[in-house]
């Protein structure tokens, strides 16, 4: 079975068949199965999976931290040679002590929230046998080197005074000062910022090499995982399916899944209408439910009765790989589970009357005496039938925009949003029935925006009663319409949303919101809640009731690659201030604003090229006091003088109406990152 | 940035104020507007009208409402509570030595019931699930639940009429010592501490099974800390703070919980003096009375507040960044 | 629909994963203290409802020249200071305070729900303001409010009613606006909002049925404690009036010869108040245990 190279003599981890199962209302569910894999010294293993796959699990298993109804079940996790399902409590601690490190997703939970981070680090020391005072200086210095440019000072911080990013180097400090011969990284960016995920990424990166450690990185995000490993582990339903260096498994997959997985990203050249994504059918198994045969067959558009019998082997399939795939060669020809016609792109009528404009749009909150400006004069149009995509990291006012198109916050006086041309009420409770109806949203979370105590029918027809105006047989029939053009049937009508899957779910939230033939749907971040290969297939909805009714999105994402794939129109914010918009071709083939430019280049893909990355210094100011000039000339690398600071710069156009705030002359500014040849898998 | 703390106490001790300034509202209500006619409430449905007038005008209930209020709250201020149609004397003297008096019993209570409560809270915690956990909780909730005056009895039976091992009386003699004085107190403290003894160990639970569970938790055992450390440093710092509030908020039920117990073992304190006052109709002691009890809730909160906001750094230090 | 249309994916044909939504019974058929708990409860349930028609003498009826007589087979729980036979009493006691009680409770729930979904829905200034008297209600033990309207008023059983009800509210309003608040900020709410919907249908048609299960858990808690309150006021000569045969009074009227030996005269009494409360409690409890899954 273990078919895969080692790559050094004696590994740092060994996964020898290791099997974790949970017990739930005392059935054990298997969540591991016979995991067997080695993490080379010095070496950055990639574990990739979505959720429910096992993943986090490995990480928990490996430290014996598993939650009380989990328990090794089988098999041995070896770290430098010594077992450690094995191991009293004293040699335990000893390893966690020395030898093992562990970073998890959410910094801000993984701090103690009333000792100071100087307390915190050292402990680290004091472990090891440090007095008081060197303990203290070695946390300072260890500071130094994650580079906090200030460590005295924030030795004596707490954690809640540091911003997210901080707090995720100073976890990643407290791992690294015991030079661990492992370190275990579990989501360690998710739900960071953009350019904060690219600095920790770069950060891991720079240490992994000054420390020497071996690294095994678990997450769910495919990009992150080709950046900074050497080779990957591909989990789904508790077994690992496939195995290689990063740069080949990701070229050239060798089972359907990972092919499958792939091909729901959107990556550059990928376009709705033009080149729409695929997506893998079905979602994934619950632990043990299957017994027989491949644990993918039931979702592999390659599967055939030999895959729904008999459990493939994980057989070497070339130089370093394994797969556990019956036809490792036939991969390539997975048939596309979407089938891949171009959706008609509508005409556009640039003569026609905008759907919306903001002329402009400014909201101001007053927080105790302090104003914050959430959003600054920011002026836009979307025309019928296109996208919008909203791009900016936290606090750059998306969602202010977004609640004051849906007159859930009144904008400040002087603001005017037009519908079709005539102006919108502020406020929701002074709109008529028509101008509610036509502004909608699809929100992020759909376990949130579904009222989990309503079925499926009561969900939707209530939206359609008050957005339609129909009740009755009408109501009903309205409903079973829009279900269908969901994709939805009307075996889901009495369904509560605890019975849907994410999916599932997220396509009553989309229903919903088409209740009453919207003009313009809010879709804020449709996807992000999502699993990737669930996330392609709502794009994909999207897209195509788009193409159909003819309605406009506001679309907010921070995912580049939906952006891209949707959007027909980009703008970006930054501090409530609009600092680039234009056609969403022109603004990611640039001249970008120095801003978008470093945005593209965070974001990362699973080509594994790294362009070069532009670091932005700091963090994103507060908006009680932005700086003055141009808001982004604390952080921006291409800062020309003092005029930055002083005077703020115009959002120019050129003729194809591409509009960039910035001092620095159109031909000096940066282009074309996004597009940067990069090998695309065949 | 110490004025964040500066204006956290402002703002609690404005608050406060406010509190205690509504209390003397609904005091007020209760005790004059609601009865209607004081006079004929104290001298009963059959009394002269005469009689009624007469003594209307000698409470100064025959002025307007908010003349009476204004004029009540005026004598509060200057340390004036009225005059006890009752005792037919100044109410101050009678209330200030209830106080003493029950401010002894409460300070018995708690030295009790604090350390048994938050002792077995934690211990139940870390046997989350397991038998000493279900027996603490069960124990603790189903005693929470029990009158005093139930409790008092059962205990009266044991302790002083079967086994006679404590006074049944909880007044001492004059000039007693301290020992004494707990001595005889302690039979009346107990059926408060039974009381409070599930409240305190609930909570205390309830915030540690939450510090246990949590990812600096995590961090902690994965720093390869002993055990100890782990859960004096980690745990009990984080567990044992919120905890404190809770004490505080039952420091006004115990109060309260004082009328039945000082009833019960004739104890002159501030709960019987409300109930002596309530049932001779002595509006002026049961309005002052009333005040004091609600007034000393205030104070112990606002401590209560003032004390966490000093060990929590979120509040000592302000807010994020 | 357009013949371009995605093909529908397999998702919609797995079989939905669903939890059995009769398992809160269930669990608690399962759980001992809630079996015990609702024994007792059902057995004082009967004994309210049925005792004068089958206990051996009438409640009420004194008997001079047989006072303070110890339990003896005649009288098996023996008899009163003016010769009331304690057994027949006892049996009878629970009747003003099972009537009182779950009223009592029935009036604080309701206001307080009202109360805490008008707060904790609007929040701002009209959540200031009464959460501030709410804040001052609660700063004073809830039995020294009652006595002060109680005297005010004079006991009467819809004033103990209404009093011991209004007394609960705000506790029943801080626990449901602290469930509103965290319904508040999920999109459902902001959903409705959009699609135009009232803040009365969205308090009580949205958000309501949500924060049932906390709000059953805390009428129950709170009926434990109305039984607590309303026994006290009884001792205290505020609640029930003589001659009714409740626990808390007949203590109140008999614990003075309690020093002289008489013990039957009032340990039946607070057994039976004890086991009343517990039972309430272990209901509660189990519940709560159960809605959390």
């Amino acid at each position: 079975m273990n078919a895969h190279m080692s790559p050094a003599a004696s590994p740092v981890l060994r996964l020898d068949e290791l099997s974790v199962s949970y017990s739930v209302r005392g059935r054990a569910m298997p969540v591991l199965t016979k995991v067997s894999l080695e993490v080379g010294r010095g070496e950055a293993y990639g574990l990739v999976g979505e959720s429910g796959s096992g993943k986090s699990t490995v990480a928990l298993a490996l430290q014996r931290v598993l939650p009380p109804s989990g328990r090794i079940s089988g098999g041995r996790a070896l770290i430098e040679g010594q077992d450690v399902t094995s191991l009293d409590r004293a040699a335990l601690r000893r390893m966690r002590a020395k030898t093992v490190a562990m970073v998890f997703q959410d910094p801000g939970r993984a701090l103690n929230p009333s000792l100071t981070i100087g307390r915190q680090m050292a402990e680290v020391f004091a472990i090891l046998g440090s007095s008081a005072r060197e303990a203290a200086e070695r946390s300072e210095a260890m500071l130094a080197r994650v580079r906090i440019s200030s460590p005295a000072r924030v030795m004596g911080a707490y954690p809640h005074q540091l911003s997210g990013g901080m707090q995720q180097r100073m976890v990643i400090a407290m791992a690294l000062a015991k030079s661990p011969s492992l370190l275990i990284l579990d989501e360690p960016t998710t739900g960071l910022d953009a350019t904060i995920e690219a600095e920790v990424l770069d950060l891991v990166d720079d240490l992994r090499r000054e420390f020497g450690a071996s690294i095994l990185f678990i997450s769910h995000n495919l990009g992150a995982i080709a950046g900074l490993c050497d080779r990957v582990g591909v989990l789904y339903a508790g077994r690992l399916v496939e195995e290689g260096p990063a740069r080949a498994l990701f070229a050239e997959p060798r089972h359907s899944y990972t092919e499958g997985l792939l091909r729901c990203l959107p990556r550059a050249g990928m376009r709705k209408g033009v080149a729409p994504l695929d997506a893998i059918p079905g979602f994934p198994p619950a632990p043990g439910s299957i017994k027989q045969g491949c644990v993918f067959a039931p979702r592999c558009g390659l599967s055939d009765e030999r895959c729904r019998t008999i459990d493939p082997p994980f057989a070497v399939v070339g130089e370093g790989r394994a797969s556990r795939c019956h036809y490792p060669d036939r991969v390539a020809d997975l048939p596309r589970a979407t089938p891949a016609p171009a959706l008609a792109v509508p005409a556009r009528d640039d003569a026609a009357v905008p759907v919306l404009a903001l002329e402009p749009l400014s909201k101001t909150y007053d927080t105790g005496g302090a104003k914050v400006h959430a959003l600054r004069d920011v002026s836009l149009t979307l025309m019928p039938g296109e996208t919008l995509g909203l791009v900016g990291e936290s606090g750059s006012g998306k969602s202010t925009l977004a609640h004051a198109l849906l007159g859930l916050l009144a904008p400040d006086p002087g603001s005017r949003i037009l519908l079709d041309g005539k102006a919108l009420p502020p406020e929701v409770r002074s709109r008529s029935a028509d101008e509610i109806k036509a502004v909608q949203i699809v929100f992020q979370n759909p376990d949130s925006a579904l009222n989990r105590s309503q079925s499926v029918r009561r969900l939707v027809g209530r939206a359609v009663k008050r957005l339609a105006g129909l009740s009755g047989a009408a109501r009903e029939a309205q409903v079973r319409r829009l279900l269908d053009a969901v994709r939805l049937t009307e075996r889901q009508l009495p369904a509560r949303p605890r019975q849907l899957s994410g999916g599932m779910k997220q396509r009553v939230a989309v229903a919903r919101a088409f209740a009453g033939s919207p003009r313009l749907v809010v879709c804020d971040e449709p996807t992000s809640a999502l699993d990737v290969s669930v996330q392609s297939a709502i794009l994909n909805l999207l897209a195509e009731l788009q193409a159909e009714r003819q309605v406009s999105y506001l679309l907010i994402s921070h995912d580049l690659g939906v952006v891209r794939y949707l959007s027909d129109k980009i703008a970006v914010l930054y501090l409530g201030r609009l600092m680039e918009v234009g056609r969403a071709t022109d603004v990611l083939d640039g001249p970008h604003h120095p801003y978008t430019e470093a945005l593209l280049s965070a974001a990362p893909s699973v080509s594994g090229e790294r362009g070069t990355r532009i670091r932005l210094e700091g963090q994103v100011p507060s908006g009680l006091n932005p700086p003055t000039g141009c808001v982004f000339h604390t952080r921006c690398p291409r800062r020309i003088g003092p005029i930055c600071d002083t005077e703020e710069p115009p959002l120019a156009a050129d003729d194809a109406g591409h509009a960039i705030r910035c001092h620095l002359p159109r031909e000096q500014l940066g282009r074309a990152l996004a597009t940067a040849p990069v090998a695309e898998p065949a | 940035m110490p004025h964040a703390l500066g204006r956290f106490l402002a703002k609690r001790l404005g608050l406060s104020l406010l509190t205690l300034w509504l209390l003397s509202v609904v005091v007020f209500l209760g005790t004059q507007v609601l009865p209607g006619d004081p006079a004929r409430a104290i001298l009963g449905p059959l009394a002269d009208p005469r009689a009624v007038a007469a003594l209307n005008e000698q409470l100064g209930a025959d002025r307007p409402p908010v003349e009476i209020y204004l004029s009540w709250v005026g004598g509060l201020l200057t340390g004036d509570m009225g005059q006890s149609y009752a005792y037919r004397s100044p109410v101050a003297p009678f209330i200030e030595a209830a106080l003493v008096n029950s401010l002894k019993l409460a300070g018995m209570v708690f030295l009790i019931v604090v350390p048994i409560g938050i002792g077995a809270g934690v211990l139940a915690a870390l046997h989350a699930g397991r038998p000493v956990d279900r027996a603490i909780s069960v124990a603790g909730l189903s005693l929470t639940v029990i009158p005093e005056f139930v409790s008092s009895i059962a205990l009266i039976l044991v302790f002083a009429v079967i086994l006679r091992w404590l006074p049944l009386s909880a007044t001492w003699p004059p000039g007693a010592g301290p020992l004494t004085q707990m001595q005889h107190l302690l039979l009346p403290a107990l059926p408060l501490v039974i009381v409070l003894f599930g409240y305190i160990a609930r909570m205390t639970r309830a915030g540690t099974v939450e510090a246990l569970s949590a990812d600096y938790t995590r961090t902690a055992i994965l720093k390869g800390l002993p055990w100890r450390t782990v859960l004096s440093r980690h745990v009990l710092r984080n567990a044992l703070l919120p905890t404190i509030t809770v004490i505080a908020a039952q420091m006004g039920y115990a109060l309260g919980g004082l009328v039945v117990v000082e009833s019960l073992f004739r104890y002159q304190g501030i709960g019987s003096l409300v109930l002596g006052a309530a049932r001779a109709k002595d509006f002026a002691m049961l309005q002052a009375g009333v005040l004091v009890i609600g007034g000393f809730f205030v104070v112990t909160t606002l401590a209560a507040d003032l004390a966490t906001a000093m060990l929590d750094p979120r509040l000592r230090t302000g807010g994020r960044r | 629909m357009s013949d371009l249309s995605v093909r529908a994916p397999a998702e919609m044909t797995a079989p939905a994963v669903d939890r059995p939504q009769r398992g809160t019974l269930a669990t608690l058929l399962r759980t001992p203290s809630f079996l015990v708990g609702a024994a007792i409860l059902l057995f004082w349930g009967v004994c309210a409802a049925f005792a004068p028609s089958f206990v051996p003498y009438d409640p009420y009826a004194d008997d001079l020249l047989n006072t303070l007589s110890p339990p003896s087979a005649e009288h098996w729980f023996g008899t009163d200071q003016i010769g009331r036979d304690v057994f027949s009493r006892v049996l009878t006691g629970a009747r003003d305070i099972l009537t009182i009680a779950p009223l009592a409770t029935l009036v604080g729930t309701v206001a307080g729900t009202a109360i805490g979904l008008v707060t904790g829905y609007f929040g701002g200034w009209i959540d200031a303001i009464v959460g501030r008297l709410l804040e001052v209600m609660l700063s004073l033990p809830l039995i020294i409010v009652a006595l002060l309207v109680l005297v005010a008023l004079g006991p009467s059983t819809p004033t103990v009613v209404v009093v011991v009800g209004l007394v609960f509210a705000p506790l029943v309003a801080r626990t449901v606006r602290a469930a509103v608040l965290s319904e508040r900020h999920l999109d459902y709410v902001a959903a409705a909002t959009v699609r135009g919907e009232g803040a009365f249908t969205i308090m009580v048609m949205e958000i309501l049925p949500n924060i049932l299960p906390p709000i059953i858990v805390e009428a129950t808690v709170r009926l434990g404690y109305a039984i607590f309150t309303i026994a006290s006021l009884s001792f205290l000569g505020f609640g029930v009036q003589p001659p009714s045969p409740d626990w808390g009074l007949s203590i109140a009227e008999n614990y003075g010869v309690l020093v002289g030996g008489f013990w039957w005269t009032v340990v039946f009494d607070t057994i039976a108040t004890a086991s009343l409360v517990v039972a309430v409690n272990l209901v509660a409890e189990s519940l709560q245990r159960a809605l959390a899954e």
